[in-house]
């Protein structure tokens, strides 16, 4: 089974890369862009067959490695 | 004072560590590798800078859930002073030993100069070397310093006298200017609830020979050995 985990920062935290991405496209004529925020995207393979248990089990490597809750959300799609 | 340096691959700062607290404290620092599934009975452990696995998913984050890292945890729960500086101050951050975290620097660039810190709070077994208020030297190596938490949090923080260290101009006023990387307000290390966890994002083991440029990061490590002698 497949897991996917979109990880982004809260809408709270500063984002500089997301800003220098925005001025780079700025640069290059691309007009009408509001904020730009820039995230991570995870893929993972996984052995577990049953849905709910295969969320659950990411929810906690969500929780332990894969996002710092303190700045970042995350969502997970199996 | 028997102190352990803990290095991961792709830690670099340890050398300089190892060299400053031999060379102040008189006694030679064990070395101890991430791997290593034992921690000997120390005094004092350190996690020097470098860039812990390359940095992969956020600073800090591999090397914080590493095997060494449960004992660490459990020394620092036990009371052993615990001393992150540069990557070691994100590892600690991410192991939850110390709140927040450091974001990319507001500049986006890799910072590497002298800084002026304020201490702000010299009561504790790390800066009993310095007084409150004293302006130290020391410099600055990292592209993620940016310290971040919520403003509960650093109310908390500020309330208990567990800010170390603030960015400040020469003569001690903690501008704008002074706080190149975009910190919290100027914070540029903290303690734990205990004051017995330090981290902190500038060099002090940097700044203890002439050669170096300044001798202000001696205070911390003359200070560490008296209290912990």
């Amino acid at each position: 089974m497949k897991a996917k985990v979109h990880v982004t920062l809260k809408s709270g935290v500063l984002d500089p890369q997301g800003k220098a991405i925005a001025n780079a496209l700025g640069h290059l004529g691309f007009t009408g862009i509001g904020e730009v925020r820039q995230g991570k995207y995870i893929e993972l393979e996984l052995a577990e067959t049953d849905r709910e248990k295969a969320r659950q089990q990411v929810e906690q490597m969500c929780r332990q490695l894969l996002a710092n809750t303190v700045i970042e959300n995350y969502s997970i799609e199996i | 004072m028997k102190a352990a340096v803990i290095t991961f691959p792709g830690s670099n700062r340890e050398t300089d560590m190892l060299d400053a607290l031999e060379r102040i404290t008189g006694k030679k620092p064990l070395r101890v590798w991430h791997a290593d599934s034992e921690l000997p009975k120390v005094d004092l452990i350190v996690i020097p800078g470098g860039f812990s696995y390359g940095d992969y998913l956020r600073c800090g984050a591999m090397a914080a859930h590493s095997p060494i890292m449960r004992e660490v945890k459990a020394r620092a729960a036990a009371g052993t002073p615990i001393l992150g500086v540069c990557n070691g101050f994100q590892i600690l951050c991410e192991a939850g030993l110390l709140p927040g975290v450091l974001l990319v620097n507001e500049t986006l660039k890799f910072h590497c100069f002298d800084v002026h810190l304020r201490v702000e709070n010299s009561q504790t077994v790390f800066t009993s070397g310095y007084s409150t208020g004293q302006v130290i030297r020391v410099p600055v190596a990292h592209r993620d310093g940016n310290y971040f938490a919520d403003p509960e949090t650093l109310d908390r923080l500020e309330g208990e006298g567990r800010v170390a260290f603030r960015y400040v101009t020469a003569d001690g006023v903690p501008t704008k200017e002074a706080n190149k990387n975009g910190s919290a307000r100027n914070i540029a290390g903290i303690f734990n609830e205990t004051k017995t966890v330090l981290g902190l994002m500038p060099h002090p083991e940097d700044a203890t020979d002439p050669i170096q440029g300044s001798t202000d990061g001696i205070g911390l490590f003359r200070g560490l050995a008296e209290a912990l002698a």
